[in-house]
């Protein structure tokens, strides 16, 4: 097999390494910013539980997780869904994985916000809904986003450990060739792949940065 | 007119009894300085006031809306509608301005106005130039705030409170952040407004100022109005010990 062949048919399994990659952004940012809320809500069951949720989900491999979304249900009920159904199985284990940190992350962001800024929406008679979507949210979002790039980055190369369910993203299907072909030039072009896209993201990152950097 | 009428705040954070029995009232175009050591209770009095704080006991009133009432020495709250309703009657400025960084000067005075308030996006508009050309701010109004000097960040403060047409302004130590060579600009801008009657009262360590600009002067200490009247009589010739030490302080 030649590298450009290997290359085109590793290519093939982009398509599908991205949509991992951005429907896991798609629900892991909102529902990040949902545990983290719920991570600093006043009712203690409610900050104990999702405080748990986040150092279970933190503290133990990635790869774990996809083995427990797409398994568990199956030998708890015998329910087949995210057996057949692999992105969905990866997609519910990535957001909820990528959400804990996040969460993590908007909390840090959320909790160095200068408490005169939700004084002085307050007084001018901001709710609680509008200072925190206009107020307080935005510089949130500026304040996180170096750490925010650093997670999407690791996204990027986590979306390999798809192979673990057999999901034939770029990654997997580099694994295959390596192995029929007994070859280690899939790796190298995996590597080159995913070396290219975080080079992507760093830039559209960075593009982001700059955006919100009309104000200090 | 009685704008607003405290009686019997009491407040305490712990153990430590901040506010004890602080009584108070402000009439329209009445200008009223509190003076006092740190730590005595001017901000937390002004807390209060300003609904940032609960007080444990005691009433607040604004005009006729009974924001606080008093049941046996327990402070009682109004429904969070009537409060909002109370907030529209005050503006605050802080010490260190608050001002929301992400927005333009414009908009820091426009967007409360326009969101909470529902005015008229002219109305609003010219209200705004109007005051930026009052606070010598016309060509800033696209700036941001880190842009400003802090002297212009704190008019760009006072004028995004006066934009919600309050019937009174508090301020805590509206000058104490900035450098003394800014202080003046935010003094001037004080004294224009008492000079058109603006309903005021003004927590201050610049005794000279309090005693030009105010119609009122309360001396606080421990939590307590140690004495209080007329600003050339509280600042030139106190009566109470107290008064006379921290004033010494001054000269
Ligand atoms: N949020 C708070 N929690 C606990 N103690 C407070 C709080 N705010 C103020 N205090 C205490 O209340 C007292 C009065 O403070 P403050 O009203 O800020 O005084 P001033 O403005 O006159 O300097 C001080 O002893 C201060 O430590
Ligand atoms: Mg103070």
């Amino acid at each position: 097999m030649t590298i450009t062949a290997m290359i085109v048919k590793m290519s093939e399994g982009l398509g599908r390494t991205c949509a991992i990659f951005f429907l896991t952004l798609l629900f892991s940012l909102p529902l990040g910013l949902l545990v983290a809320l719920l991570r600093m809500s006043k009712n203690r069951v409610v900050s104990t539980i999702t405080k748990a949720y986040i150092s279970v989900l933190r503290g133990t491999p990635l790869m774990l997780q996809l083995i427990a979304v797409a398994y568990g249900p199956f030998y708890l009920f015998g329910a087949t869904l995210l057996v057949k159904q692999k992105l969905l199985a990866i997609i519910i284990a990535f957001a909820l994985n990528y959400a804990a940190y996040f969460a993590e992350i908007y909390r840090g962001g959320i909790e160095s916000m200068p408490v005169g800024q939700y004084e002085a929406a307050h007084v001018l008679g901001y709710s609680k809904a509008q200072t925190f979507m206009r107020i307080i949210l935005p510089q949130v979002v500026k304040r996180i986003l170096p750490s925010v790039t650093n997670e999407v980055i690791t996204l990027v190369k986590d979306t390999s450990m798809a192979f673990t369910l057999a999901y034939m993203e770029m990654f997997s299907i580099g694994k295959q060739i390596a192995n029929s072909q007994s070859s280690f030039t899939p790796f190298v072009i995996a590597g080159a792949f995913y070396y290219i896209m975080n080079s992507v993201v760093a830039f559209a990152m960075s593009r982001c940065e700059k955006a919100l950097g009309y104000y200090r | 007119m009685r704008i607003l009428e405290i009686e019997h705040c009491r407040k305490h954070f712990g153990e430590n009894e901040v506010l004890t029995d602080i009584s108070l009232t402000v009439d329209e175009g009445q200008v009223v300085s509190i003076i006092g050591p740190s730590g005595s209770g001017k901000s937390t009095l002004l807390r209060c006031a300003t609904l940032l704080e609960t007080m444990d006991g005691g009433s607040l009133k604004y005009l006729d809306k009974v924001a606080v009432r008093d049941e046996g020495g327990r402070a009682v709250y109004a429904l969070p509608a009537e409060l909002k309703q109370v907030r529209g009657y005050f503006g605050l400025v802080f010490q260190n301005f608050n001002l929301f960084p992400h927005y333009s000067v414009l908009k820091n005075i426009t967007e409360a106005p326009l969101l909470i308030q529902k005015r008229d996006k002219d109305e609003v508009m010219e209200t705004a130039r109007d005051l930026l050309a009052k606070m010598g701010l016309s060509d800033k109004a696209d700036a941001y705030p880190y842009q400003l000097s802090g002297g212009q960040q704190q008019r760009v403060s006072i004028a995004r409170a006066l934009a919600m047409k309050p019937r009174m302004l508090f301020f805590d130590e509206p000058t104490s952040a900035l450098d003394p060579e800014l202080t003046g600009e935010i003094l001037k801008v004080i004294r224009a407004l008492a000079a058109e009657h603006m309903t005021m009262v003004i927590v201050t360590h610049e005794m000279a100022f309090a005693r030009d600009v105010s119609d009122h002067v309360i001396f606080m200490d421990g939590g307590v109005i140690v004495e209080q009247g007329n600003p050339a009589d509280i600042i030139n010739n106190p009566t109470q010990d107290r008064t006379i030490q921290f004033l010494s302080r001054f000269n």
